[in-house]
C-alpha cells in the first residue's frame, strides 16, 4: 500500500522537480499516444519536441508564440497570488487586439505618417488601455456587487469574442476584402520592428521579457507587491495588517488586463498585420496553464511560456508532418498541468511504501533509532512478535 | 495481574528530522483514568493519533487487551472500542445535535432512534443535551458534551480526551470530571491529555509524563505535588515571574458603550461594551472563547471599522472608523490569537512577515530595503530568543511557541503605546510562556498600556492588574486582580454579574 504522509517542511527539491517530472510524464503519454495511433513514437516525439527548436527560424517562431503567453501569464500570476481568479485573459487579449489593431487601422485609413519605432509605444498604450478596461468591468462588478470574478471574467471572454466578430463582420470590415471578415491590411510602417531581418520575431518579445523582470521586482522587492501577495494565501493577515482587499482587486485586475491587452495588440500589429476574428488561438487560456506551470513566478512564467509554445508549435508540426489530430496540443497541455498538480502533492507530502506495521528491529535502548532502522514487512513481523512473547 | 486494556511498546514516530515519539511505552488498565502529561510539542498529540489510527508509527507495537493489533485508521480504532474527543470539534454548525451524530452512524438507523439514544445516554451520565438544538446555538461546553455523547454512544472501552478543559469554565470542568469518574467506574479506560497539573492531580489515577518525545516518568499524580509534576514535565523548576505593583498613568484606550450587530449568524453581537486601559497597567479580559472576544478585538484593532467613531478612543482621539493600518500608526499594536494566517503569512519569510505591521525597511516609492529588513528580523530573533534558522525561514516552519515569540517580539519591538494581546500563550511551551508573560510585564513597566484577552485564568491572575469578564457579548465591570477569586470570575464567565463591585473601573488610577 502507498500512502501520503505530510512532510515537516515543504520539499524544495520537489518544487523544482515537479514540473520536470510532469514533463517526463507528458512525454511518456505522448509516446504512448503516438504508438497507439499507429505512428512511430520516436519520430512523433522528435517532431513534437525537437523540431520547434531546430534552426534560427524555428527559434524565432518559438519566441513569437511565447510573447503573448509571457505577457498574459505574468498578469495572471499576479492575480492568482492575490487570490483574484481572473480567468478571462483571453477576453482582455482580444480587446487589446481590438485596441492596438484599431489604432493601426485608423493610422492606415487616414494615412497618418508614422515610423515603426515611433508607433510602437502607441500600440502598447492602446492595447494596455483596452485590455485594462475590459478587466475593469470584472473589478467593478466584484467591488460593487460582489459578483464572482471567475464567472464574470470568463463570460466576458465570450462577449469579447462576439464584439470582435461584430467589428469584423460589420463596421471594420475591409471594403475591398471580398467580404471576408477582416480589416484592411495595416500599413507596413505600423508593424512592430522585427528583431532579425526576414523573421517574424518582433521587439514585443523583449518587452515581454522586460515585463517579467519588472514583475519579479515588483512582487519581491516592493512593499506594494508584498501587500498584494498577502491577501491571497492569508486574507485574515491582510485584514490584520490593514492591507486593502479592494486595492488588491483593482490593481491586479488592471495590471493583468493591461498586460493581456498588450499581448493582443502585439499579435494584431505584429505577425498578423490585420485584425481577423481568429487573432487569438487561445493564448489567454493557455496562459493559465503557463502561470501555474511557472509556479506563479515571473521567471518561471517565461520558462513555462517557452515550453508551452513548443507544444503549440509541435502540435502544428505533428499535424502537418505526422498527420496527428489538432487536438493533440490541448491533450498534452492538459496532461502536463494535471500531472504537475499531482506531483505537487509531493511538495508537502512524502510517499510511504509498505503494507503492515512498520517497526524497528533495534531493540537495544542504548542505540539511537536514528537511521539504524530496518523496515520489516508483514511476513517477518509475526516471527518477531512470537519470539518476544507476552510481557507479564 | 489483570491484562492491560492498552499497552504501547517501543513506539517511535519521526517527522523528517523531528522525533515526535521516541521509544514510548504506555500502559492503561481497565477503568483507569490515565493522564498523558507534557508540554506542547512533547509528542502527546502524535501518540494519541497513533493510538487512534490516524498516524502510523515508524516502529513499535500496540497491544489491545494483551493482543498485538494494527490500528490503520480511526475506523478500525472505533471498531476496537477506542473513541476520541478532539480539542477542536468536528460539528456542522447548521445541523442539529442529533443530525450531527447521525452523520457518523450507519444509514440504517433512523434519526428518531439516534435522538432517543442520545437522550438515554445523556441521562445515564447526567448530561443535559437537547438533540433537537442546532449546534450553532450551543456554547462551547455544550458542543463538547455533544462530542462526548457521540463518543459514548459507541460504548467505548477507551476514551481519549485531548485537552478537554481548555474551553471550559471552572464550573463546567467540575461537571466534566463527575462524568469522567462515572464513566471510569463502569470500566471504561480514559486517556486524559493535558498540561494542567491541578486537573491531573484531582482526576487521574496514573500519569505518564512525556518530554521531547520520550517517557520521562510514570507516577501516581495523587501523591505528587504540582511542583514535582512540573519538574518532571519541564525538566527544571518552572520560571518565576516577578510582578511589581503597577503605576497606571493616563487613559490610553477607551471603549464606551460599544454595540455592534453580528457579522454572520455564527458571530456574537457586542452589547454595550465599555472598558478602559491606562498607561502602565495590564488589563485582562477573561471568558470562554466565543463570547464576543473576537468581535471586540476586531472592533478595537480596526479589522472591523463599523463602530461609531466615539465608541473607541485612543488617547482621546476617536478611532472607531479607522482601519487597522492608521490605528497602528497611532501606536495601537495587536497580537492576534491565530498566529499562522493572521499574525503571520505562512509562506512568507520571517523577514517579510515584519512588513505586515512594520514599515522601517520600506523606502521611498515603496522599495523594500532587503538588507535593513533582514537585519531588523535578525534583531528580533536575537532579542526575543526565537529558535529559527534565520530571517529567511518561512513562518510556517517555526513551532507555535517560537512563532508566537517572534510575533510578540515584532509588536513589542515597535514600541507600541497600547498593545492588545489575544491568547498569547495558547499552544506555547512553558519556557516561551514565561518569557512572553515577563516581556508583557516589562512592556507595562515602560508605560505601555496592555490589554490581554485570555481563556487561561492562571495567566490572567499572574499577569494582569485589573480584570474584566466577557460573556455573551457583554463585558462585566472590572475588578482589581488582587481581590478577584477563581470562583467569582468563574461565575461571571457564565454572565452572572449583577451590579458594579465596590471598586469602580479605573478607580485605582
Amino acid at each position: 500500500m502507498i500512502r501520503l504522509e505530510p512532510r515537516a517542511a515543504p520539499s524544495r527539491l520537489m518544487i523544482v522537480l515537479s514540473p520536470i517530472l510532469a514533463l517526463a510524464v507528458t512525454v511518456a503519454v505522448a509516446g504512448i499516444l503516438f504508438a497507439s495511433l499507429g505512428k512511430d513514437p520516436a519520430r512523433g516525439l522528435s517532431v513534437f519536441l525537437l523540431e520547434p527548436l531546430r534552426g534560427v527560424r524555428a527559434l524565432s517562431e518559438l519566441g513569437l508564440k511565447a510573447t503573448p503567453l509571457v505577457l498574459c501569464s505574468l498578469g495572471l500570476a499576479l492575480c492568482y497570488r492575490s487570490n483574484v481568479w481572473n480567468i478571462g485573459a483571453e477576453g482582455q487579449f482580444l480587446l487589446g487586439a481590438v485596441g492596438g489593431g484599431g489604432l493601426a487601422m485608423w493610422v492606415t485609413m487616414h494615412r497618418v505618417a508614422v515610423s515603426g519605432w515611433g508607433f510602437f509605444p502607441f500600440v502598447i498604450v492602446a492595447g494596455a488601455l483596452a485590455g485594462a478596461a475590459w478587466a475593469a468591468a470584472v473589478a467593478l462588478l466584484k467591488d460593487r456587487f460582489h459578483a464572482n470574478e471567475i464567472l464574470v471574467s470568463l463570460m466576458l471572454v465570450y462577449v469579447a469574442n462576439l464584439l470582435l466578430a461584430w467589428l469584423m463582420f460589420g463596421p471594420w470590415k475591409d471594403p475591398k476584402g471580398w467580404n471576408f471578415p477582416q480589416t484592411v491590411s495595416f500599413a507596413p510602417e505600423t508593424t512592430i520592428p522585427r528583431v532579425f531581418r526576414g523573421m517574424r520575431l518582433h521587439w514585443g518579445f523583449a518587452v515581454a521579457l522586460l515585463a517579467a523582470v519588472f514583475m519579479w521586482t515588483f512582487l519581491f522587492r516592493t512593499f506594494k507587491g508584498l501587500q498584494l501577495q498577502v491577501g491571497g494565501p492569508a486574507p485574515a493577515a491582510a485584514r490584520y495588517a490593514g492591507f486593502s482587499a479592494r486595492g488588491a482587486l483593482w490593481t491586479t485586475l488592471l495590471a493583468s488586463g493591461g498586460l493581456s491587452g498588450v499581448a493582443g495588440a502585439f499579435e494584431a500589429v505584429g505577425p498578423m498585420g490585420q485584425l481577423t476574428p481568429h487573432v487569438s488561438t487561445g493564448y489567454g487560456f493557455t496562459a493559465i496553464i503557463v502561470a501555474f506551470v511557472g509556479r506563479l513566478n515571473p521567471i518561471g512564467c517565461v520558462l513555462a511560456s517557452v515550453l508551452l509554445s513548443m507544444f503549440l508549435l509541435g502540435g502544428e508540426l505533428a499535424q502537418s508532418r505526422v498527420g496527428m489530430p489538432a487536438a493533440l496540443t490541448g491533450v498534452f497541455q492538459g496532461v502536463l498541468l494535471l500531472s504537475m498538480l499531482a506531483f505537487d502533492a509531493l511538495v508537502n507530502n512524502r510517499l510511504r511504501l509498505g503494507g503492515g506495521l512498520v517497526r524497528s528491529r533495534a531493540r537495544d535502548p542504548g542505540r539511537r533509532a536514528r537511521g539504524g532502522e530496518e523496515i520489516v514487512r508483514d511476513g517477518h513481523l509475526a516471527a518477531t512478535a512470537s519470539r518476544q512473547g507476552p510481557r507479564t | 495481574m489483570s491484562v492491560p486494556r492498552l499497552e504501547l511498546r517501543h513506539v517511535t514516530k519521526r517527522f523528517g528530522p523531528v522525533v515526535a515519539n521516541d521509544d514510548v511505552a504506555l500502559t492503561v488498565e481497565p477503568g483507569q483514568i490515565h493522564a498523558v502529561l507534557g508540554e506542547n510539542g512533547a509528542g502527546k498529540s502524535t501518540l494519541m493519533k497513533i493510538i487512534y489510527g490516524s498516524v502510523r508509527p515508524d516502529a513499535g507495537e500496540i497491544l489491545w487487551d494483551g493482543q498485538p493489533v494494527e490500528v490503520d485508521s480511526p475506523h478500525e480504532a472505533r471498531a476496537l472500542g477506542i473513541a476520541m474527543v478532539f480539542q477542536h470539534f468536528s460539528l456542522f454548525e447548521t445541523l442539529t445535535v442529533a443530525e450531527n451524530i447521525w452523520l457518523g452512524l450507519s444509514s440504517l438507523v433512523t434519526l428518531q432512534s439516534v435522538a432517543d439514544r442520545i437522550v438515554a445516554k445523556a441521562r445515564e451520565y447526567g448530561l443535559e443535551l437537547d438533540p433537537a438544538r442546532t449546534v450553532y446555538t450551543l456554547s462551547v461546553g455544550e458542543r463538547q458534551r455533544v462530542e462526548i455523547v457521540r463518543a459514548l454512544l459507541g460504548d467505548p472501552r477507551l476514551l481519549i480526551l485531548d485537552e478537554p478543559t481548555s474551553v471550559l469554565t471552572p464550573q463546567a470542568v467540575e461537571r466534566l470530571f463527575v462524568t469522567l469518574r462515572q464513566l471510569a467506574g463502569t470500566g471504561c479506560s480514559i486517556l486524559y491529555i493535558s498540561h494542567k497539573l491541578d486537573e491531573i492531580r484531582s482526576l487521574c489515577h496514573q500519569c505518564t509524563v512525556l518530554r521531547a518525545g520520550k517517557v520521562v516518568g510514570v507516577c501516581d499524580p495523587t501523591v505528587e505535588t504540582t511542583a514535582s509534576l512540573s519538574r518532571l514535565m519541564i525538566g527544571a523548576d518552572p520560571p518565576r515571574l516577578v510582578h511589581r505593583a503597577p503605576r497606571p498613568g493616563g487613559l490610553a484606550l477607551e471603549v464606551s458603550h460599544l454595540s455592534l450587530p453580528k457579522v454572520d449568524r455564527f458571530g456574537v453581537a457586542l452589547d454595550d461594551v465599555s472598558l478602559e486601559v491606562h498607561e502602565g497597567e495590564v488589563v485582562g479580559i477573561a471568558g470562554v472563547s466565543g463570547n464576543g472576544q473576537q468581535e471586540l478585538l476586531a472592533a478595537v484593532s480596526g479589522e472591523d471599522a463599523r463602530a461609531e467613531p466615539q465608541a473607541v478612543r485612543l488617547f482621546g482621539a476617536p478611532i472607531g472608523r479607522l482601519g487597522a493600518g492608521p490605528r497602528r500608526q497611532l501606536g495601537l499594536h495587536f497580537v492576534p490569537e491565530e498566529r499562522l494566517g493572521r499574525g503571520a503569512v505562512p509562506g512568507l519569510s520571517l523577514a517579510q512577515n515584519l512588513l505586515l505591521t512594520r514599515r522601517e525597511a520600506v523606502r521611498e516609492l515603496g522599495w523594500i530595503d532587503v538588507r535593513r529588513l533582514l537585519g531588523q528580523a535578525r534583531g528580533i530573533l536575537g532579542r526575543f530568543r526565537v529558535a529559527a534558522p534565520g530571517p529567511r525561514t518561512p513562518a510556517r516552519s517555526l513551532s507555535g511557541g517560537n512563532l508566537q515569540k517572534y510575533i510578540v517580539g515584532r509588536e513589542i519591538d515597535a514600541v507600541p503605546r497600547v498593545l492588545i494581546v489575544a491568547q498569547p500563550t495558547w499552544g506555547v511551551d512553558v519556557g516561551a510562556t514565561a518569557q512572553i508573560r515577563s516581556e508583557l510585564l516589562s512592556l507595562r513597566d515602560t508605560g505601555c498600556a496592555v490589554l490581554l484577552i485570555s481563556e487561561d485564568l492562571d495567566e490572567l491572575f499572574e499577569v494582569t492588574d485589573r480584570l474584566y469578564v466577557m460573556a455573551r457579548g457583554r463585558l462585566s465591570p472590572s475588578l482589581p486582580t488582587a481581590v478577584a477569586s477563581v470562583e467569582r470570575i468563574g461565575e461571571w464567565m457564565s454572565g452572572l454579574w449583577t451590579r458594579a463591585p465596590a471598586a469602580a473601573p479605573g478607580a485605582q488610577a
